[in-house]
């Protein structure tokens, strides 16, 4: 299997603080993968390192052999990476479908003087657009809420527009940051569905949770950082039994 | 647009056209003032209200425009009219231009870097750069606007002209609003970060923003320049600049009619008041004050709905 985005050894540093330390890691297409770890491990780091948020120190980040370091975000997202937020950034004054829309811009090409003179290709664009956008919010279960504001919606619903927004822009890997945050039992069980049929679609997941019911159902692969430093990686039942990955969460008993 | 808000462009249309019925030039000439102010608040809206990008120095883009098709009048004999789209040009590479290193600043920062924008441009025009802006006394001996051979002199001439601009302003401007253009400064307004997480080059977009509003400005200026025959620097001071950016704020940045009932407020509230003209700026700053506790969206506040239920589809299968 041929990875399709690949860490070496990337570092980053705020200042004095290490957040991330040579850490290296493939995600293969067709994967879901889970990058877990406890609080300030430097998940969220290492996915603004990915989406170009921020500047990696050292290593390097590729997708698909193209370096994505020194790339700005939207150049990221058009090669084929789109995110969603831990705290979540929808555009709460606008709607469901408008924000969708958004997905859409960097695969469609309607220029300032098209936008203003309209020609037939500009309405045409603009249909597809309309249509491709309705077609995300039904797949994330989602239609019938096309026009209502993205803040009016319930705080599940919300995460589940955000994931129809990424999806828009057509991406090869999609990078979730605690898509189950703040949901409940049963909206999470229906995430975990979501992720499978992304993953049918041929979309390759990268994911950071602390609900580990999620995380085992849902991730063929488990990344585990700790303090900025890759403690483990395997699959789930071998995370699960690993002695470092215990003890980074639990603690270590005195003994 | 919807159907309403057509409606009451017709009658305000209708009811322009028929003013020099019924007024006199003096009323007419403010009528015009308030058409340029209209025009001067809708391409600031473009980057202010659209895109959330303070800019305080947006007398610099008109100036650049005016003294443009000034020079280029009475330099080169160039008509005014051809000399329009030589404005919007030039107040726009220059906005590219200038804006490029300051564009990254957010809110109150940038909006410091555009007051000093707006000072610069009107120290070198009051200093003469190039030997081109007459200095303080500026340019006089612009000609009037030939329109398919017919000298525009009048005020009420003007009206039709400088309205008839604003007509076509406001209908290219309702189409960029509801145009992929327009989603994209509109999501930079909302969330910079989650616009340039959804791909969106919210770089560029800012510069086109700045660029564009600064061209529209620009074709005003030369409105401007041929309308009064004689342009200096003063005209081009930072109140200027205050005063449009009090128009956007006032009437409801991001909204086209908002704007313009704010540039229409702005300039006749001081025509209507005139028995205290002396204490005008009291009564602004007593205005807006108000405003900011009272309805801090502005008098007609931009509304999200592009889309009605109507326009979209029927449901159809997921990919």
């Amino acid at each position: 299997m041929s990875a399709l985005l690949e860490l070496r050894h990337v570092t980053k540093t705020f200042g004095g603080l290490t957040a991330v330390n040579d850490v290296s890691f493939d995600v293969a297409a067709g994967e879901v993968v889970g990058l877990i770890g406890p609080n300030g491990a430097g998940k969220t780091t290492v996915f603004n390192l990915i989406t170009g948020n921020y500047r990696v120190n050292e290593g390097t980040i590729e997708l698909e052999g193209v370096p994505l370091t020194a790339l700005r975000t939207n150049r990221i997202v058009r090669l084929g990476v789109a995110r969603t937020f831990q705290n979540i950034r929808l555009f709460q004054q606008l709607s469901a479908l408008e924000n969708v829309l958004a997905g859409r811009h960097c695969r469609t090409r309607t220029g300032l003087l098209a936008s203003l003179l309209r020609p037939p290709g500009q309405r045409r664009e603009e249909r597809e657009t309309v249509a491709r956008a309705l077609a995300e919010l039904e797949f994330v279960g989602l239609r019938g809420r096309d026009l209502d504001l993205a803040k009016n919606l319930a705080y599940g619903d919300q995460r589940r527009l955000e994931i129809a927004r990424a999806l828009a822009t057509e991406p090869k890997l999609l990078v979730l940051d605690e898509p189950a945050g703040g949901m409940n039992e049963h909206e999470t069980g229906l995430l975990v569905e979501l992720i499978g049929q992304i993953r049918q679609r041929g979309v390759t997941v990268l994911l950071i949770e602390h609900d580990m019911s999620l995380v085992m159902r849902a991730c063929h692969r488990i990344v585990v950082l700790e303090f900025g430093e890759k403690i483990a990686e395997g699959i789930p039942e071998a995370i699960q039994r690993d002695p470092r990955v215990i003890e980074a969460y639990l603690g270590v008993e005195d003994g | 647009m919807s159907r309403r808000l057509v409606g009451i462009y017709l009658v305000v249309a209708v009811g322009l056209a028929a003013a020099p019925r019924f007024l006199d030039a003096y009323q007419i000439d403010v009528i015009n003032s308030v058409g340029l102010y209209v025009l001067l608040a809708l391409s600031l809206n473009l980057i202010l209200g659209d895109a959330g990008l303070f800019n305080m120095g947006h007398a610099a883009f008109y100036a650049m425009g005016a003294y443009t098709a000034a020079i280029l009048n009475t330099r080169l004999g160039l008509p005014i009219l051809w000399a329009l789209p030589a404005s919007g040009l030039v107040a726009a590479l220059f906005a590219a231009l200038v804006a490029r290193p300051v564009i990254h600043l957010r809110g109150d920062y940038l909006l410091v870097v555009t007051i000093g924008l707006g000072e610069i441009v009107r120290i070198a025009l009051v200093n003469d750069v190039f030997g081109l802006t007459g200095g303080a006394n500026g340019i006089f001996g612009i000609a009037r606007p030939v329109l398919l051979g017919h000298k525009i002199r009048k005020p009420d001439e003007f009206l039709y002209l400088i309205w008839g601009f604003v007509a076509v302003t406001v209908f290219l401007f309702h189409r960029l609003e509801q145009s992929r253009f327009g989603r994209a400064l509109t999501y930079l307004r909302e969330d910079p970060v989650a616009a340039e997480g959804s791909g969106i080059d919210t770089a560029r977009y800012k510069l086109m923003a700045f660029a564009l509003g600064a061209a529209w400005a620009g074709m005003t200026g030369a409105l401007y320049a041929s309308k009064m025959t004689i342009i200096s620097p003063e005209s081009f001071s930072f109140w200027e600049s205050v005063v449009v950016f009090l128009m956007v704020i006032l009437g409801g940045s991001g909204s086209i009619p908002g704007v313009m009932v704010g540039a229409a407020i702005v300039v006749l509230m001081p025509e209507v008041f005139r028995t205290f003209a002396t204490a005008r700026m009291l009564v602004f700053g007593l205005v807006m004050m108000i405003m900011m506790v009272v309805r801090p969206q502005g008098l007609l506040p931009w509304r999200a709905l592009r889309f009605k239920r109507s326009d979209l589809p029927r449901r159809e299968a997921a990919p």
